[in-house]
C-alpha cells in the first residue's frame, strides 16, 4: 500500500518535471489567453473570436515574434472554451492565470460570462479585455478589466442624436421587451436622451411587450395613433421582422430604428425586403468599410470564406490593444506578476488608439470612448456603413 | 366629433387585431377540449403538436412553392398545403395517442398529464436537434395586401385567418353533430364506461380525437406562419398554455366554450394592452380571467358531472 503511494508521488513528480508547465516560467514566451464560447449557445461568436485571434497570431509569427523593448518574444495563444457558460468562463480564466501564466486575457464575449470572469482576472491582477461585453458591471470598479466596445446605454443618446440630425423629428415612439435587460435598459436611456433634447412628453408612445410575444398589434396601433414620427425598437433578430411587418400592416409609414442587437445576419434573412432602408446603431459595418477595416474584412473573408461580424472585428481590436500595451510596457521582466501590472498600466494610458472599429481612448473605468456606426440596411439587404455618430 | 370618429376607428382596429389573435387561441384550445371530452385528461403536448404542425406546414409549403410556383395558382397551392399538412399532422396526433397516452390509459390521471409534458419536451428538443436553433422564416403563401378602409388597416391575410378559423370550427361542429363518428365521440364523452360496451372502441375514438385536434392545430400553424412568420421550437409553449387557459375558461370538454373563450382571451389581451400600460398586459389580463373563474369555476359551458372526475 505504502509502496503504491510513494510510487504515485514519484511518478507524479516526474510527470510535473517534464510537463510544459514546469518550463514555462523559465522560457519567456508571451502567452495570451483567449476565453471564447467555442461550443454552447453561441458557437458562431466563439468561431469569430478564434479566427480573429489566429489571424493576429499569424501576423506576429510573420514578424518573427512580438517586439518588446528591442527583444523579440515568441507568442503563444492559450485558447479555452467557456461553453457559453458563466461557470466555465470563470474556470477558464482561473486556469489560464494560475496554470498557464498568461500575460493578458481576451474575452469572454458575452456579459453573462464576462462579468463573473472579470472578477477573477481582477483578483489575480491580470489584464482582461472583453471585446464584446456591453454591460457596465463588467469593468465597474475593476482596474484590470477593460472592454473593446461601447456600453449599452451609450447607444441611446447616439440614436437620439442621429434621428434628430438626420430627419429633424421631434416625436418618437419606443417599443421594447420589458422582460429582457438589454432592450429595457436601452429603451429607458433612449427615452431620457430624447426627452432631454425635445422636452418632456416628446416620446409620445412608450409601449412594451414580454419575451416570446409574437403579436404586437395593440401596441403598434397605439403607436400609429400617437402621431410619432419614428419608432425606436432595440430588439433582437427574432422580433424585429415581426415588429416591422406588423407595423407596416397597421399603417406605419415612418422610419424604424434599432440598436446593435439588430446586427445579426439573420435579421435580414428573416425579415426580407420589409427591413430594407431601416437604420440601426452598431459597433462596425462590413459593407462600405474603408482603410484598415476593409483590409481586415477582405483578409478574413479570403481565409475563412465569410464576412466577419462585429465580434471578430472587436476581438481583432482587443488583440491589437493588448499588443500595443505589452509593447508600451517597455520590457518583459519574466516575473509574470510584475509584467501583468506593467501591461495594465500601459493599457490604461492608451490614447486615440486607431482600431478598425473606431478610435478609442479609455476612461478610468476601462471603457473606451468611441463613436458608434449607424448602419443602413441597403436594397440588397446588406448592412452598409451610413455614418458615424458620436455621443 | 372628429375625436369620436378617431376613437371608434381605434377601437375597430383593435377589434380586428383581437379577432386575429383570438382565432389562434380558439382553434388551438378546441384541441384541448376535444381530448378532454373523450379521455378526461388534458393533452399538455397540444401546444407542441401545434408547433410540430407549423413546422410540417413550413416544410410542405416550401416544397410546394418550389415545385408548383409558376404554373399553379396561389390559392390552389395554399389549399393543397393545408390539406397535406393536416393529414400529416393528424398522423402526429395519432402517434401521440398511441405511443404516449394509450399505455397509460389506466394509470393515474396525473401520470397521463405528465406524459403530455414529456412528449412536448421530446418534440421541442427533437426539432431542435433536427433543424438546429436557427429561426426559420415561414414562406408567404400569398402576397400580403393591406387595405386602408375608413382609417382602419386590414390585410388580406388577417381576413383569411379569421374566415378560415370560423369555417374550421363550423366544419368541426358539423362533424361532431352530424356524423356517426361525431356521435361516437359525443357518446364517449358522456359515458366512457358504457359506450365501449356498445361496440364503440375507445382505441378508435381516442386516436381520431387526437388526429382531429392535431389537424386543426396544424392549420392554425400555417395561418400563424402567415401572420407571424418566424418559427422556433419553443413557439408552442406560451400559445399552448394560453389556449389551455381558454379551454378551462370555456368549460372543460366544451368545444363551443373553448372557441368562445379563445376569442375572449384575444380580446382581453389586446384591449388590456390598449387601455392600460402594455407593461401590465398579462398581469391584468390573467387577473381578469382569475376573477371570471372565481365566479364561474366550471367555465362558461362546463358540464355538471365534471366535478366528480379525477383531474
Amino acid at each position: 500500500m505504502r509502496k503504491t503511494i510513494v510510487f504515485t508521488i514519484v511518478a507524479f513528480a516526474f510527470a510535473m518535471m517534464f510537463s510544459p508547465l514546469a518550463f514555462s516560467a523559465r522560457k519567456t514566451i508571451i502567452k495570451i489567453g483567449i476565453n471564447a464560447p467555442l461550443t454552447g449557445d453561441i458557437p458562431k461568436v466563439g468561431e469569430g473570436t478564434k479566427y480573429a485571434a489566429l489571424m493576429w497570431l499569424e501576423d506576429i509569427e510573420k514578424a518573427g515574434g512580438l517586439e518588446v523593448g528591442d527583444k523579440k518574444y515568441d507568442v503563444e495563444l492559450v485558447m479555452e472554451d467557456n461553453e457559453s457558460k458563466a461557470e466555465s468562463a470563470v474556470k477558464a480564466n482561473t486556469k489560464m492565470i494560475t496554470q498557464d501564466d498568461v500575460l493578458a486575457i481576451i474575452g469572454p464575449q458575452s456579459s453573462k460570462q464576462a462579468i463573473p470572469a472579470g472578477e477573477v482576472a481582477n483578483k489575480y491582477k491580470t489584464v482582461m479585455i472583453s471585446p464584446w461585453s456591453t454591460n457596465p458591471s463588467t469593468t465597474l470598479d475593476r482596474p484590470f478589466v477593460f472592454r473593446g466596445c461601447f456600453l449599452d446605454p451609450f447607444q441611446g443618446p447616439v440614436v437620439a442624436n442621429f434621428i434628430t440630425d438626420e430627419f429633424g423629428f421631434t416625436k418618437a415612439a419606443v417599443l421594447y421587451d420589458v422582460a429582457s435587460d438589454y432592450p429595457k435598459g436601452l429603451a429607458e436611456v433612449f427615452k431620457q436622451a430624447w426627452e432631454k433634447k425635445h422636452g418632456a412628453g416628446s416620446v409620445v408612445a412608450y409601449e412594451s411587450f414580454t419575451t416570446k410575444d409574437t403579436d404586437f398589434s395593440s401596441q403598434l396601433t397605439t403607436i400609429v395613433k400617437s402621431g410619432a414620427q419614428v419608432l425606436f425598437t432595440p430588439q433582437y433578430y427574432n422580433e424585429v421582422p415581426l415588429i416591422v411587418k406588423q407595423a407596416k400592416e397597421l399603417g406605419w409609414e415612418g422610419p424604424i430604428v434599432g440598436s446593435d442587437s439588430w446586427g445579426s445576419a439573420e435579421t435580414v434573412e428573416l425579415c426580407g425586403e420589409a427591413c430594407y432602408g431601416l437604420f440601426f446603431s452598431t459597433h462596425y459595418a462590413a459593407a462600405g468599410a474603408k482603410g484598415a477595416t476593409k483590409a481586415f474584412i477582405d483578409r478574413y473573408k479570403e481565409t475563412y470564406g465569410y464576412i466577419p461580424d462585429d465580434v471578430a472585428a472587436l476581438t481583432w481590436d482587443a488583440l491589437q490593444l493588448a499588443q500595443l500595451s505589452i509593447q508600451n510596457a517597455g520590457k518583459i521582466t519574466g516575473k509574470i506578476e510584475v509584467d501583468r501590472v506593467a501591461v495594465r498600466d500601459a493599457l490604461a494610458q492608451v490614447k486615440d488608439f486607431d482600431g478598425i472599429t473606431g478610435k478609442m481612448t479609455f476612461t478610468e473605468e476601462g471603457d473606451p470612448i468611441k463613436c458608434a456606426v449607424i448602419v443602413k440596411i441597403n436594397d440588397r439587404g446588406e448592412y452598409e456603413f451610413y455614418k458615424s455618430s458620436c455621443p | 366629433m372628429e375625436s369620436l370618429i378617431e376613437l371608434s376607428q381605434y377601437i375597430l382596429q383593435n377589434l380586428i387585431n383581437a379577432a386575429q389573435r383570438g382565432s389562434f387561441y380558439a382553434v388551438i384550445s378546441i384541441g384541448y377540449s376535444m381530448v378532454y371530452g373523450v379521455l378526461m385528461l388534458f393533452n399538455f403536448a397540444h401546444g407542441d403538436i401545434f408547433m410540430v404542425g407549423t413546422y410540417i406546414g413550413f416544410g410542405i409549403a416550401t416544397l410546394f412553392l418550389a415545385i408548383f410556383a409558376g404554373f399553379l395558382p396561389g390559392p390552389l397551392i395554399f389549399i393543397s398545403t393545408v390539406v397535406v399538412t393536416m393529414f400529416l399532422a393528424s398522423l402526429i396526433g395519432v402517434f401521440v395517442e398511441v405511443a404516449g397516452y394509450r399505455p397509460l390509459r389506466n394509470a393515474p390521471r396525473a401520470s397521463a398529464a405528465i406524459t403530455g409534458l414529456m412528449i412536448g419536451i421530446i418534440f421541442e428538443t427533437g426539432i431542435l436537434i433536427l433543424l438546429g436553433a436557427k429561426r426559420l422564416s415561414f414562406p408567404p403563401l400569398m402576397e400580403s395586401v393591406t387595405y386602408h378602409v375608413g382609417g382602419i388597416y386590414v390585410t388580406n391575410i388577417k381576413i383569411l385567418i379569421i374566415i378560415i378559423s370560423l369555417l374550421l370550427m363550423l366544419a368541426l361542429h358539423a362533424f361532431i353533430q352530424k356524423t356517426k363518428w361525431g356521435m361516437a365521440m359525443r357518446a364517449m364523452s358522456y359515458d366512457f364506461l358504457a359506450v365501449p360496451l356498445m361496440g364503440v372502441s375507445i382505441n378508435i375514438i381516442a386516436p381520431l380525437t387526437f388526429a382531429v385536434g392535431a389537424g386543426l392545430a396544424s392549420v392554425a400553424g400555417i395561418l400563424y406562419g402567415q401572420a407571424y412568420p418566424i418559427l422556433d421550437p419553443y413557439m408552442g409553449v406560451i400559445i399552448g398554455w394560453k389556449a389551455f387557459v381558454a379551454a378551462i375558461l370555456g368549460g372543460r370538454g366544451s368545444i363551443k366554450g373553448a372557441a368562445l373563450a379563445g376569442y375572449l382571451l384575444g380580446f382581453i389581451e389586446i384591449f388590456v394592452a390598449t387601455i392600460f400600460p402594455s407593461t401590465l398586459r398579462d398581469l391584468i389580463a390573467y387577473s381578469i380571467i382569475l376573477v371570471i373563474l372565481t365566479f364561474r369555476p366550471r367555465g362558461f359551458f362546463g358540464m355538471e358531472h365534471s366535478t366528480k372526475l379525477r383531474l
